[in-house]
């Protein structure tokens, strides 16, 4: 957080939490925060430019194991970024999975001031937090993986949901975390025995099902006022076919009530759970079907995780899913499997606008955000670097501003985009308000950030802004493009980062955490449970488990009660 | 004082359930979970008492300012140096080392590039399909030993984790489980095996196409007898794997070291591959360090690679064989090296040493060993995990804390480095770089 | 006599990690471990001395007997005389060969050079 005074005037500023759409307006800073007035400021004059709040992506893979392993076995993705240190910026290399240097280097530069981490594996929490320390000027989060854990399999079975409450508690404390992230419930207990799981398949020796662990999961998340929703990535990701089991998952949770203003479930990369079809013979958009079930219902918001064309680093937990992938395509395949909690697999794959499949796939993503009416209920994303590397949101951006675009790009690709997609249908574009909702406004929502001056520009927000080098009226989606990877400015915290495309300055960025705050006795009962686990299957120690403080030197808490 | 919980600072296990005594700031008795190895390294030794500067063929003892100014001068002046070790310290003085390097445009690498470096290259040529220590302590029913001596080696490592330990679905320990051994020799762990495969030397690449083209069912086209092993034997191995339920391939640098080199990795991770199509199989690298695995992650996630990683050009260039240690050195191409936590004396080629020998050498270390004896600057340092605490990582790759259980007069590994950075960074604004 | 020279770790040798330079290390890593029909083959018996001879170099060091090592393999510690014979030739794969060097044993009459007489040998 800088010291002392901004002003930001001739801007014209989209600020959707505030309802603030395309209004010529100055913003004032004082000590990192946004104020109503300033009387010394050092200023900037915006000269018409587009103004937005700090941009916070809701879901991106950028830190922690596996995106480490990602880089370590694609020193050819390495070559694909490096540029040399300068005075300001440290060394830095990768396209799909780049240094932490390079990550908030580039984020930065495309105006955000804010990412989540989305998948990070309890027990090697530590290492996800150690690499966010080195990735500069982002403020940050991580949201632990909760829902293959012995602990939840072992509450959910017994329907023990207070006790299973405690633990969640608990684990979001001892990793420093942000909220409960589900990943393939049940398929990557499974998979540690070369399994999978449907979302009413029984889980291998533990008698519980993977819809049974996610309404578990909804009920308990909901039992602390917890900033962001349960984060949920269905099962069945990338199979043809899956839109069934994806809305199926949604409609596990509709009857439980938020304990905040906020969905219930948030369903992330849904693109890679829109799939009609039986087969990748006949694999099909299902886009539509999924944006009627979010228009129709209030308790669903979904991110669209995008492709990118060309070549990325697949990574998730869901391990099953990379080794069927890994099997179509017979490259390189890391799998990673954790004691008691989760998995990983990694695997390189390229998207091509000559595959039929790959270019359903990319149709689909954007289909997702033309098709779902409410901008509130849908966040950019390309599950980074899943459907593709960050660096593409400015593509994104461009594709859903201008059908334009979206046709010369379609042309381009195979012919299944006019025979098995809607996108070629769809009129709508997007105007740089509703860019504006799904890059910052309702991430922050989704997120319960905006209550903690993330995603708007409001009197009391961190002083964190994005001034576009473009004129409101900009229609040339190349042009669109380029404004929106290479800021004029960003601000963060109240400090000038980004100047003309250039990092400027490399502030750390803060780490925020969730503090639940559980019943004593609840606590003391599932501890019981929890040290008997450690003391027999674990293959570390209870007190050496937790994340000790010196991993987060810039922590930002937020604390979630129990529900009234 | 009993204290709990210590981390084990020693090899690649990080046993992290120790009780040691403690009584007038001295580790007095390990009382519980320690192997012999680590043991001994926990009671301590004979240290470097003083920073020394050599002159005039002898080290003179000298204080940390005059050692680090010195270090710094020698580092500042060089034009390709070497900062190699970064092994058995912390993450944390693993980053400061990479901005040093990155500072003064030097190679950095690690030990793993004499140890598991051949296992990087095979793993980013075809991947590494594993898992964490838990997991085979709680399901694997077959465990393979290859080219690895745990016996010897990981002294805890066959109870805590695989053959022995007992876990979930292996409540009786190794009455529910087959060991099979692949060495050149009878090693004490292959003495305990279910299965000792001894093979000849240097025919690991062989064998293990013999597994893989039995397991993917090409039986036909596998000789009686292949690199010492009769395909009776073989056979018997596959069905082994074939029928476990979880399968695990630990191999070390019998494999690593021999002629193949990564080609005998690849072959290693194909196998696994091929198992992978019958049934659930992982394999991992015995990392020897205790926080060798945790240099690569750090290097990794700051410059792209996990070793021998060239920064004279400002960005990383990275290309083992070209840019790792004994070829810099054998190549005559190095002009200054730091060795921190290492001991390159002993551990690298009389060919590499006779170079080092020639150029100015820095070290840092708590204790004086075999490099000692031609450094040119020797600055001692806390014991990481004993005096001082940080972030290593096991050899599946699970990230621990090391505690400190002793107060030392020493500084760490991390301050000294910070103070040689700033120190460098002062001589080259002076000189206007 | 030809032999495949390996190197590798042993408990007495990481025991004396951190004490290199003190005559339990002397004793745990100067030494050859060879099968005894190979001892008998160049007429050494233990705590004698062999000299290890390669195309890089030769050491002295005490003959052991065992270590389960076959007819034509021996074994020293990996240390700073088992280096002496080891190449620093990594095949462009950065790995200089640790294990499967051919070596030259015989008996040797010379001493074992405690560790700071070897490292004398690479100065000046």
């Amino acid at each position: 957080m800088a010291e002392g005074e901004l002003l930001i005037k001739n801007g014209v500023v989209y600020d959707p939490i505030n309802g603030v759409n395309g209004e010529k307006k100055d913003i004032c800073i004082r000590d990192g925060k946004v104020v109503e007035e300033v009387k010394n400021p050092k200023v900037i004059d915006a000269g018409g430019r587009v103004v937005m709040p700090g941009g916070v992506d809701i879901h991106s893979h950028i830190a922690g194991g596996k995106v480490n392993s990602g880089r370590l076995f694609r020193p050819e993705d390495g070559r694909r970024g490096l540029e040399a240190k300068t005075k300001v910026c440290r060394m830095q290399s990768g396209y799909s999975v780049p240094n932490t240097f390079a990550t908030g280097y580039r984020y930065a530069k495309m105006g955000y001031t804010f990412v989540m981490e989305a998948a990070m594996p309890p027990l090697a929490a530590r290492h996800t937090h150690e690499e966010i320390v080195d990735i500069p000027i982002l403020d940050n989060a991580a949201l632990p993986l909760i829902d293959n854990n012995w602990m939840t399999l072992d509450y959910v079975k017994s329907g023990d949901i207070d006790l299973l409450t405690a633990y969640i508690a608990w684990i979001i404390k001892a990793t420093k975390g942000y909220g409960v992230k589900i990943v393939n419930p049940g398929g990557t207990e499974a998979w540690a025995w070369g399994k999978n799981c449907d979302l009413n398949d029984t889980v291998p020796y533990f008698d519980v099902t993977p819809a049974e662990i996610v309404k578990s999961l909804g009920e308990a998340n909901e039992k602390f006022e917890m900033p962001h929703s349960i984060h949920v990535h269905t099962n069945m990701l990338g199979h043809p076919g899956n839109f069934g089991v994806t809305m199926a998952t949604y409609d596990l949770v509709k009857g439980i009530k938020p304990s905040k203003d906020r969905q219930v479930l948030h369903a992330t990369h849904t693109q890679f759970h829109s799939y009609g079809g039986t087969n990748w013979g006949d694999f099909e958009s299902k886009a539509d079907a999924i944006a009627d079930y979010v228009n129709k219902n209030e308790h669903v918001t979904i991110d669209i995780g995008s492709i990118i064309l060309g070549d990325t680093t697949t990574m998730t937990a869901d391990g099953p899913m990379e080794y069927s992938l890994y099997q179509i395509t017979g490259r390189k395949w890391t799998n990673h499997d954790v004691e008691l909690e989760t998995g990983s697999g990694i695997t390189p794959f390229l998207y091509s606008g000559k595959s039929p499949v790959n270019t359903i796939q990319w149709a689909i993503g954007q289909e997702l955000a033309l098709l779902v009416k409410d901008p509130w209920k849908v966040a950019l994303t390309t599950d980074h670097p899943n459907a593709g590397p960050f660096i593409g949101y400015p593509i994104l951006i461009s594709m859903l501003m201008s059908k334009k675009r979206r046709e010369e790009s379609a042309a381009d690709m195979h012919s299944a985009i006019y025979d098995r997609a809607a996108l070629p249908s769809i009129d709508r574009e997007y105007d740089l308000y509703e860019i504006a909702i799904i890059t910052r406004g309702m991430t922050a929502k989704a997120l319960g950030l905006h209550e903690h001056g993330k995603g708007h520009l409001g009197v009391g927000a961190d002083g964190d802004v994005a001034i576009y080098d473009m004129s409101p009226e900009e229609r040339d989606a190349g042009k669109i493009q380029k404004a929106f990877l290479n800021t004029k400015y960003t601000i963060k915290g109240g400090e000038i980062v980004v100047k003309d495309g250039e990092v400027v300055a490399t502030p750390a960025g803060k780490t925020y955490f969730v503090t639940p705050e559980c019943d004593d006795t609840l606590t003391e009962e599932m501890l019981k449970k929890l040290k008997d686990k450690f003391e027999h299957y674990y293959s570390v120690t209870f007190n050496n488990y937790p994340v000790q403080d010196a991993y987060v030197p810039n922590p930002y808490e937020i604390k979630a009660p129990m529900r009234g | 004082m009993e204290i709990t919980d210590v981390v084990c600072a020693l090899c690649g296990c990080v046993c992290d359930d120790l009780v040691v005594e403690v009584e007038d700031n001295e580790v007095k008795k390990v009382k519980k979970g320690a192997c012999s190895v680590g043991k001994s390294k926990l009671m301590g030794h004979g240290r470097i008492k003083s920073p020394a500067i050599r002159e005039n063929g002898s080290l003179k003892e000298c204080s940390y300012d005059d050692a680090i100014k010195k270090a710094a001068g020698i580092l500042a002046a060089a034009r390709r140096p070497l900062l190699y070790g970064w092994s058995s310290t912390v993450c944390e003085a693993d980053k400061v080392g990479i901005e040093l390097a990155e500072e003064i445009g030097a190679v950095i690498d690690n030990t793993a590039s004499v140890c598991h470096g051949p296992s990087v290259l095979a793993i980013q040529d075809v991947g590494l399909p594993s898992c964490t220590l838990g997991e085979v302590k709680n399901r694997a029913d077959l465990v393979i030993y290859w080219g690895a001596n745990p016996t010897d080696a990981h002294a805890n490592h066959m109870k805590r984790y695989s053959y022995i330990s007992k876990g979930y679905w292996t409540a009786e320990g190794k009455k529910d489980k087959k060991l099979i051994v692949v060495d050149v020799r009878e090693t004490k762990t292959a003495k305990v095996a279910d299965v000792f495969i001894r093979i000849e030397q240097g025919k690991d690449f062989l064998v293990f196409s013999a597994l893989r083209a039995l397991l993917l069912g090409y039986e036909d086209v596998v000789p009686e007898e292949v690199g010492g092993v009769s395909k009776k034997d073989l056979l018997e191995a596959v069905r082994l794997m074939k029928e476990a339920k979880f399968g695990i391939t630990f191999f070390g640098m019998g494999v690593t070291q021999s002629t193949g080199r990564h080609n005998n990795i690849v072959n290693a991770i194909q196998m696994t591959r091929a198992a992978h199509t019958h049934t659930k199989f992982s394999i991992m690298p015995m990392r020897g360090h205790y926080n060798v695995n945790g240099f690569n992650q750090v290097c990794t996630w700051e410059t792209g690679y996990p070793f021998s990683v060239d920064l004279s050009r400002g960005y990383a260039w990275y290309n083992p064989g070209e840019t790792s240690s004994t070829d810099l050195l054998v190549r005559r191409e190095c002009d200054a090296a730091l060795f921190i936590a290492t001991d390159p004396g002993a551990h690298f080629p009389g060919e590499s040493i006779r170079h080092l020998a020639k150029i100015p050498v820095i070290q840092i270390d708590p204790f004086a060993n075999p490099t000692t004896e031609f450094a040119d600057v020797v600055i001692p340092a806390a014991i990481s995990g004993i005096e001082s605490e940080g972030n290593v990582y096991r050899m599946d790759n699970i990230p621990i804390r090391l505690r400190k259980v002793v107060d030392t007069e020493y500084l760490p590994d991390e301050e000294i480095l910070e103070k040689i950075l700033e120190e460098v960074r002062a001589i080259r604004e002076k000189e206007g770089e | 006599m030809n032999a495949r020279l390996i190197s590798g770790r042993t408990i007495a040798q990481g025991q004396n990690l951190d004490n290199k330079l003190s005559e339990e290390y002397y004793n745990a890593v100067a030494i050859c471990e060879m099968n005894e029909k190979d001892m008998e083959k160049i007429g050494v018996s233990a705590d004698e001395n062999v000299e290890v001879r390669t195309s890089y170099g030769e050491v002295v060091v005490k003959a052991k007997e065992g270590g389960g090592n076959p007819e034509g393999i021996a074994f020293i510690p990996m240390g700073p005389w088992a280096n002496a014979v080891v190449s620093g030739d990594t095949h462009g794969a950065g790995m200089p060969q640790y294990k499967g060097i051919d070596a030259e044993i015989e008996k040797s009459e010379e001493k074992v050079l405690p560790v700071k007489e070897l490292m004398q040998r690479y100065m000046g």
